[in-house]
C-alpha cells in the first residue's frame, strides 16, 4: 500500500503532464481556427489539477485552479472570446499554476504578489463578462454555489431525462466505476437505475475486453442538463452515452435574485455541493489517461504506455553495457583458442552480437524523448523574457519531435533558456531600431532542432542586428582578454562570447548580464558531448548551433595506441589516416611541425605528449597520423603510435568517481576489461593551438 | 549514516586493518565495499602522482589512490600481492592501494587517541586517531575525506 508521499508524488508526476497539455492547449488555441475540443481539453487539465489538489489541501493551488477554470469554462461556452488580452493572462495563469505546484512540491509559497495579480486579471475577465451578459444563467457557471437556484426561484421545473450508458472495456481499465457516476446522477434529483443485461455473453465466451453491461437511468430532476454532462464529462471518451428528455418542460435559468443572495442556505444546496466533488472523485482516478489522451488529440484506442522510474532504464542500460563487454570479451576468447573458423561458433557469436545491439537500441528508443519537452518551456521564457525587456518577440519552433537521451533533455534546458534570454536581451534590437532597419516590429526567434548526420543539432537563431564584432573586440581588448589589436578572423571575435567574464552588454540587465555568460552555456553543452557554434550576419541576425551526440551510452570509437595506453578517439572527428613521409612533413622552429597533406598546411600534435605519456616528441618516422576536424573547422593532424580497430564503445563517466580530466571527454571498457580513456579532440586541438601562440583565446582553462 | 550506527553500538567498532610500508593503518569497515586483488590500471593523464589510474569494477570506473604515495613513503610498485581496498565515501567509490589487508579488528572508542603533534609530516593530515592495543600494536586510523582528491580540484 503506498504511503501518503507516493500518492503525492503521484500526483505531481501526472500535474507535470497535464501541464504540459495545458501549455499545449493554449497555444494551439492561439491559432484563428482552433478546434473547439482543444479549449474543453485546456479546462480539463485545469479542472482535473483543482481536483486532485483539493484532495491534497492545496489550497493556493485549488483557489486559483478554480479561478482559472471559470474563466476557460467561459471561453468553453463562447461567452469570452479568446482574443490576444485574454490569451496573455491565460498564459500567465498556467506559468504562475505550473510555480504553485512546484512551490507544493516543495513546499513553499509561490510570490504571493503575482497570485493576487492574477487573481485579479482573471478576475477581471470573468467581471467583464458579467457586465455584458443579459442572460443570468451564465452565473451558474463560474460559482457552483450559484447552481441551486431552484427554491428561491419559487416553483423548480422538473425534467425527466433519460440516460443510456454503456461502458467501453477502457472505462474500467481506467477505474471509473459506473457506480460513482449513477450515484452521483442519483444526487441530482430522483433516478430509477435498470441494468440491462442482456447483450452480456455466456460465461463460456466472456471476455473482458467484450463488456456489453449498460444501464438506463431515469432521472427526474431540476438540475439543468449540463450538470448530468459535467457527472459524465469524464468518461465521455470510453463510453456509450445517450442523454435525452422525456418530458417537454425544459428547466428556467435561475432568476437573478439567486445570484444576488448566494449565500442563503438553500435546501438544494448540498446537491450541487456533492455533484462536482463527485465528479472530481471520478476525475482523480481518470487523470493519467485524460491527460494522455488530450495529448493525443482525443482519440481513442491509445497504445498501452506505463510509468517506470527512470533508475531501472538506467540500471538495464547499464546491464547492456555489462552485455556488450562481455560478449566483446568472449569475442576475444575464442579467438584466442583459435575457434574463430569453425562456423558455428561464428554464427552464434554473430547472433549474440546482433541481439546484443538490438537490445541496446530498443533500450536506448526508451530513454530517447523528443526535445518537445524542453521546448514548450521555452516559449513561458521567451514570455517573461520578453516581458521584462519590453521588446515583442515570437518563439517559432521546428523539429520539436526530434529525439534526444532524456539525460539530455533535461540539461538542456538551462543552457537553452540562457539562449533565449540572450538572444532577446543581446540579439533582438529595440521596437524603434527595427522600424527603422524596415523590420517588422515583432521580433522572431527561431527554435529548430533536427538530426544531422548521426548528431542532434539545435539551433537557437534572432533576426536581430548580428553580432557587432568592433564591439565585441573593443570589450575583448578592455577586459584584457585579448592583447591589442590582436589579428581576429570574424569567426575568432565571435567565439570571444563564450570567453569567461565577457558580457558585451554595457548596461547590466535584470536578465541577462549577471556576469554568468555564454560560457555557461559552452561548459555545459560541452559537459553533454557537444558544441556550440556561432553565425552572424551584421543586421540580420544570429544563430548558435548546438551539436550534440545522439546518446550518452555509445559511441563509434578508433582505438589508438599511446605507449602502453589504448585510447580510444570518436570515429566523428576522424577525417583520414595516413602515414608521414617526409615529403610531407615539414617543421617550423624547433618543435613545431606541420603536414602538408593535399596543398594545406595542418599542424601535428603528439598526442602521448600532450597527455603526458613522453616528455618529447616521438619521431615522426613511425606512427600514423589521424587527421581530425573539431566543430569550428580547425584541423590538426594528431600523432599516435597505432591504430588498431575500431568499434562501438560503452560510455563510462569518469567524473562520477574522479573528475575532469583535460583532454579527455569519458572513459569506456574494452574487451580485455581494461578501462580506456575517450578522447575528447575539440579540446586537445584547441588547447594545443592555444598553447603554441596561435590563438589568443585560453580555451584550454575554459573547458 | 552506517557510520554514525557503527559509532552507537555501545563505543565499539570494527575497522579493516592493513599494512603500508611496515607500518599499521585502517579505515572504518562501513566505508569498505570489497578487496581485489592488484591488476594494472589505466593511466590518468595529469592525475595526480598519487593517482594511480583507474580500474574496471564490474562496469564502473574507479579510482585507485596509491596510499603509500599519498601518505608520503614514495610510490609503490604493486605487484599482484598487493591488495585494492574498494571504499565507498561521499557518493564515490575509490579504490585504496596497499600491502596489505591484515585482520578485522574491533575496537572500543576509549582506545583511540588523539595523533600526538609530531613535525609536518605528510601523514598527518590524514590519520585522525591513533588506536592502541594491550600487546602494544598500534593502529592509524585514516581519514578519507582529506585522502580523496576533492572532484572540483580536479578539474582545475
Amino acid at each position: 500500500m503506498p504511503d501518503m508521499d507516493e500518492f503525492l508524488e503521484m500526483f505531481f508526476v501526472e500535474c507535470d503532464e497535464l501541464l504540459d497539455s495545458l501549455a499545449t492547449g493554449l497555444r494551439a488555441m492561439e491559432a484563428p481556427d482552433h478546434e473547439k475540443e482543444t479549449v474543453h481539453s485546456v479546462f480539463r487539465a485545469v479542472h482535473s489539477m483543482k481536483g486532485a489538489a483539493a484532495a491534497f489541501g492545496l489550497s493556493d493551488l485549488v483557489t486559483f485552479a478554480h479561478r482559472f477554470e471559470t474563466v476557460l469554462d467561459l471561453l468553453r461556452s463562447d461567452k469570452l472570446t479568446a482574443d490576444e488580452e485574454v490569451m496573455t493572462v491565460l498564459h500567465r495563469s498556467s506559468d504562475l499554476l505550473t510555480d504553485l505546484v512546484t512551490a507544493a512540491r516543495q513546499s513553499s509559497a509561490a510570490d504571493p504578489v503575482r497570485l493576487e495579480e492574477l487573481l485579479g486579471d482573471l478576475d477581471r475577465l470573468i467581471g467583464d463578462e458579467g457586465d455584458d451578459a443579459e442572460d443570468d444563467a451564465l452565473a451558474m457557471e463560474f460559482t457552483p454555489l450559484t447552481l441551486d437556484f431552484s427554491p428561491l426561484a419559487g416553483e423548480p421545473a422538473i425534467t425527466t431525462y433519460k440516460i443510456v450508458m454503456m461502458p467501453d472495456p477502457e472505462m474500467y481499465r481506467t477505474g471509473n466505476d459506473p457506480a460513482a457516476l449513477i450515484h452521483a446522477l442519483s444526487q441530482l434529483g430522483d433516478a430509477t437505475v435498470t441494468l440491462n443485461a442482456t447483450n452480456v455473453p455466456k460465461l463460456s465466451v466472456w471476455s473482458q475486453d467484450d463488456t456489453r453491461l449498460s444501464w438506463e437511468i431515469k432521472l427526474a430532476t431540476t438540475a439543468p442538463v449540463t450538470d448530468i454532462h459535467q457527472i459524465f464529462e469524464f468518461v465521455v471518451d470510453c463510453c456509450q452515452l445517450d442523454i435525452h428528455e422525456l418530458s417537454d418542460v425544459v428547466a428556467q435559468p435561475a432568476p437573478a435574485d439567486s445570484l444576488a443572495e448566494p449565500e442563503l442556505p438553500a435546501p438544494g444546496e448540498p446537491v450541487s455541493d456533492l455533484a462536482p466533488s463527485d465528479v472530481e472523485a471520478t476525475s482523480k482516478a481518470a487523470t493519467p489517461v485524460e491527460a494522455g489522451a488530450s495529448k493525443a488529440g482525443q482519440t481513442t484506442g491509445q497504445a498501452a504506455t506505463i510509468r517506470v522510474s527512470l533508475d531501472r532504464v538506467d540500471k538495464l542500460m547499464n546491464m547492456i553495457g555489462e552485455l556488450v563487454i562481455k560478449e566483446a570479451m568472449l569475442y576475444q576468447v575464442i579467438e584466442t583458442a583459435g575457434f574463430t573458423e569453425d562456423p558455428d561458433v561464428v554464427t552464434a557469436l554473430e547472433g549474440i552480437r546482433q541481439l546484443a545491439g538490438d537490445i541496446q537500441e530498443s533500450v536506448m528508443s526508451i530513454r530517447a524523448q523528443p526535445l518537445k519537452l524542453v521546448f514548450q518551456r521555452m516559449h513561458r521564457i521567451l514570455r517573461e523574457a520578453a516581458d521584462a525587456t519590453g521588446k515583442k518577440v515570437r518563439l517559432d519552433t521546428l523539429g520539436e519531435n526530434t529525439e534526444v537521451d532524456k539525460t539530455m533533455i533535461e540539461r538542456l534546458i538551462d543552457p537553452l533558456t540562457h539562449m533565449i534570454r540572450n538572444s532577446i536581451d543581446h540579439g533582438l534590437e529595440d521596437a524603434v531600431t527595427r522600424q527603422r532597419r524596415g523590420k517588422p516590429q515583432e521580433g522572431t526567434i527561431t527554435l529548430s532542432a533536427a538530426h544531422r548526420s548521426g548528431r542532434v543539432q539545435i539551433e537557437v537563431s534572432d533576426d536581430g542586428g548580428g553580432i557587432d564584432r568592433e564591439r565585441v573586440r573593443r570589450i575583448a581588448e578592455e577586459r584584457g582578454l585579448i592583447p591589442q589589436g590582436a589579428t581576429l578572423s570574424s569567426n575568432e571575435i565571435d567565439s570571444l562570447l563564450f570567453l569567461p567574464g565577457f558580457s558585451s552588454k554595457d548596461e547590466v540587465s535584470a536578465l541577462s548580464g549577471r556576469g554568468v555568460g555564454l560560457d555557461v552555456v559552452r561548459r555545459e553543452i560541452m559537459a553533454l558531448g557537444g558544441r556550440v557554434m556561432i553565425q552572424s550576419k551584421e543586421g540580420e541576425g544570429t544563430t548558435f548551433s548546438i551539436a550534440l551526440p545522439l546518446t550518452l551510452a555509445v559511441l563509434e570509437g578508433m582505438l589508438i595506441q599511446l605507449r602502453d595506453q589504448t585510447m580510444v578517439l570518436p570515429i566523428t572527428a576522424v577525417q583520414e589516416t595516413l602515414r608521414p613521409t617526409s615529403a610531407t612533413l615539414h617543421g617550423i622552429g624547433k618543435n613545431g611541425r606541420v603536414l602538408s597533406n593535399r596543398g594545406e598546411l595542418i599542424p601535428i600534435i603528439d598526442l602521448a605528449c600532450s597527455f603526458g605519456l613522453r616528455d618529447a616528441p616521438a619521431p615522426l618516422d613511425d606512427g600514423v597520423l589521424i587527421v581530425v576536424e573539431t566543430d569550428s573547422h580547425k584541423r590538426a593532424a594528431l600523432h599516435v603510435d597505432g591504430i588498431f580497430d575500431q568499434r562501438q564503445v560503452v560510455i563510462k563517466s569518469l567524473e562520477e568517481n574522479y573528475g575532469r580530466v583535460p583532454g579527455v571527454s569519458a572513459a569506456t571498457i574494452l574487451g580485455d576489461g581494461k578501462i580506456a580513456l575517450i578522447i575528447d579532440p575539440e579540446e586537445i586541438v584547441l588547447s594545443s593551438l592555444s598553447e603554441q601562440g596561435r590563438s589568443a583565446m585560453a580555451f584550454a582553462a575554459n573547458g | 549514516m552506517l557510520e554514525t550506527m557503527s559509532h552507537n553500538s555501545a563505543g565499539k567498532k570494527d575497522v579493516v586493518a592493513f599494512k603500508l610500508a611496515e607500518q599499521d593503518f585502517c579505515i572504518d569497515i562501513s566505508l569498505v565495499r570489497e578487496i581485489r586483488g592488484w591488476a594494472p590500471a589505466t593511466v590518468l593523464p595529469h592525475a595526480p602522482s598519487y593517482v594511480k589510474g583507474v580500474i574496471n569494477l564490474r562496469g564502473s570506473v574507479v579510482t585507485v589512490v596509491d596510499l603509500s604515495a599519498r601518505l608520503g613513503f614514495g610510490p609503490s610498485q604493486p605487484s599482484q600481492r598487493h591488495v585494492v581496498i574498494i571504499a565507498f565515501h561521499e557518493g564515490r567509490i575509490v579504490g585504496l592501494l596497499a600491502d596489505l589487508v591484515s585482520d578485522i579488528v574491533t575496537i572500543n572508542d576509549e582506545n583511540i587517541q588523539a595523533v600526538p603533534d609530531i613535525a609536518s609530516d605528510p601523514s598527518r593530515e590524514f590519520i585522525t586517531g591513533m588506536i592502541t592495543f594491550d600487546d602494544g600494536r598500534i593502529l592509524r586510523k585514516i581519514d578519507l575525506a582529506q585522502l580523496l582528491p576533492a572532484p572540483q580540484l580536479v578539474s582545475a
